[in-house]
C-alpha cells in the first residue's frame, strides 16, 4: 500500500501527462469532427511539451541562468544547482512550431469545408465516395 | 469506431505507465537525461559562449542546426499557409458596409451601386456588423507600442534573462494581431501588408543561414560564430555571443512574420479584405 503511494506520487507529472496524451490520441481518433480532431492534436502536443518539461526538472535547482557579474566568469558552476536546460531548449521550438502545424491544420480544414460544405468525416468521406463513382461512370 | 479508439487509447496508455514506472522519480538531479550532456552546457557555456543564460547558448550555438530547421519550418508552414488559403481572383461582394462615423449610422451598399464619397466622416466595416467600440480600439492603441516595446526587448534581452527570438517574435506578432483585432484587417493591411509580412518571413531565415555563410567565409565551419571575431571588436567568446544576438533577430523576423501572416490568411479565409 505504501508502495503504491509512493509510485503515485513521485510520479505524479507523468500520469498526468499520459492522461494528457490518452485524451488527446482518443479525440484524434474518434471524433469525427476535423476542428475536434486538430484540437486533440493540440492536447498531444502539449501532453509531449509536459513531459519534455517534467524530465528537465531537479529538485533544489534553480532557472538555468547562471549568476554572474562584471567579473565573476566561471566560479565553480555546479550541474546541480541548474535545471536541465536541454529540455526547455527543445520544447521552446516546439511551441512554436506547434503554433505553425495548427495554423497549416486550420488552413487545410478551411479549405476542407470551402469545397465539401461540412467538417463531418463520414460526410466528407460518402462525398469523396459519390465524386470518385461519378469519374468511373461516366 | 468508438470501441476500438478506446480500446488502443487504452492499450497506449497502459504502455506508457509500464514505461513510466521505470522512469526516475520527479526532480532527480542523478535522472539520466540529466548526467550526459545537459552538465557540460552547465558548466561550459558561459565560458564558452559568454552568454549566462544557458537556453539561448544551446539553442542558438550549440544546437544552431536544430534551431535553423525550427526557423525553416515556421518558414515553410507560413507559405504553406499561402499556397493553401490565398485567393488571388478579386471577387466583388453582395454588399459592402460603411459607417457614417459622426451620426453612427450604418449604410448598406449593394453591389455594383457606387460608394459613399471618399472622406474621413465614412469608414468601411465588416459585413459581419461590427460595432464601434472606442474603449477597445483606445486600449489596444495604448497596450501595442508597449508591447512591441517589449518583445523587442525579449529579443535583444535574450541572453540575460528569459527570452529570445521566438519569443519576443510572438509577441510582436502579437501586438500586430491585436491591431487587426481593435480595429480591422484593412487597417492593419494598410500598416503591415501582405507583402512585407511574406518579404520578412523570407528575411529572417536569410538572416539566419547568411550568418551561417558569413562564417563559412570568414574560414570556419557553418554557423561557428567564432570567426566573427574580425568583424566585432573583442575575442572569440564574445563574438559567439554576438552571433546568438545575430541568429535570434533572424529568427523573432520570422516567427513575427509567419504569426501576422497566419493570421491574414485563416481570419479572411485567403481573401485578405474582412475578417474578424
Amino acid at each position: 500500500m505504501n508502495d503504491l503511494f509512493t509510485l503515485v506520487v513521485s510520479k505524479a507529472n507523468y500520469w498526468m501527462t499520459i492522461a494528457l496524451m490518452m485524451v488527446g490520441l482518443y479525440a484524434m481518433i474518434a471524433k469525427q469532427n476535423l476542428v475536434k480532431k486538430i484540437i486533440g492534436m493540440n492536447i498531444l502536443q502539449t501532453a509531449v511539451i509536459l513531459f519534455f518539461i517534467t524530465i528537465g526538472a531537479k529538485r533544489d535547482a534553480t532557472i538555468p541562468i547562471v549568476k554572474h557579474g562584471p567579473d565573476s566568469h566561471s566560479q565553480g558552476l555546479l550541474a546541480v544547482d541548474y535545471i536541465n536546460p536541454l529540455p526547455h531548449v527543445l520544447m521552446l521550438t516546439a511551441i512554436v512550431v506547434a503554433v505553425s502545424t495548427l495554423g497549416v491544420a486550420l488552413a487545410l480544414a478551411i479549405q476542407i469545408y470551402r469545397r465539401y460544405r461540412s467538417l463531418d468525416e463520414e460526410e466528407i468521406l460518402s462525398q469523396l465516395k459519390a465524386d470518385t463513382s461519378e469519374v468511373n461512370h461516366g | 469506431m468508438k470501441p476500438a479508439a478506446i480500446i488502443i487509447v487504452l492499450l497506449f496508455g497502459a504502455l506508457l505507465g509500464y514505461a513510466a514506472m521505470d522512469f526516475p522519480p520527479w526532480g532527480d538531479p542523478a535522472a539520466p537525461a540529466s548526467v550526459h550532456v545537459s552538465p557540460y552546457y552547465i558548466e561550459h557555456s558561459l565560458t564558452q559562449t559568454s552568454v549566462p543564460n544557458i537556453v539561448t547558448a544551446v539553442l542558438a550555438d550549440y544546437r544552431g542546426y536544430d534551431t535553423l530547421f525550427e526557423t525553416i519550418v515556421i518558414f515553410s508552414a507560413g507559405v504553406a499557409c499561402l499556397f493553401l488559403m490565398r485567393v488571388f481572383r478579386h471577387t466583388e461582394p453582395d454588399s459592402r458596409m460603411y459607417r457614417h462615423l459622426p451620426s453612427g449610422i450604418t449604410l448598406r451598399v449593394a453591389k455594383g451601386y457606387a460608394p459613399p464619397p471618399e472622406s474621413r466622416e465614412f469608414e468601411r466595416i465588416d459585413l459581419t456588423w461590427v460595432p464601434y467600440n472606442l474603449v477597445v480600439k483606445t486600449t489596444s492603441r495604448l497596450i501595442v507600442p508597449f508591447s512591441q516595446l517589449f518583445a523587442l526587448y525579449v529579443i535583444a534581452h535574450g541572453h540575460h534573462s528569459p527570452g529570445g527570438g521566438f519569443q519576443g517574435g510572438v509577441i510582436l506578432g502579437a501586438s500586430i494581431v491585436l491591431y487587426a483585432i481593435a480595429t480591422n484587417m484593412r487597417a492593419s493591411l494598410a500598416r503591415f501588408s501582405e507583402k512585407r509580412a511574406v518579404g520578412l518571413c523570407v528575411l529572417g531565415v536569410f538572416i539566419y543561414a547568411g550568418t551561417g555563410v558569413l562564417c563559412m567565409l570568414l574560414g570556419a565551419n557553418y554557423l561557428d560564430y567564432g570567426a566573427l571575431a574580425v568583424l566585432f571588436a573583442g575575442d572569440g567568446v564574445a563574438a559567439r555571443s554576438h552571433g546568438i544576438l545575430m541568429v535570434e533577430v533572424g529568427v523573432g523576423i520570422t516567427v513575427m512574420a509567419v504569426m501576422v501572416h497566419l493570421y491574414y490568411s485563416l481570419a479572411s479565409s485567403g481573401r485578405h479584405d474582412e475578417g474578424l
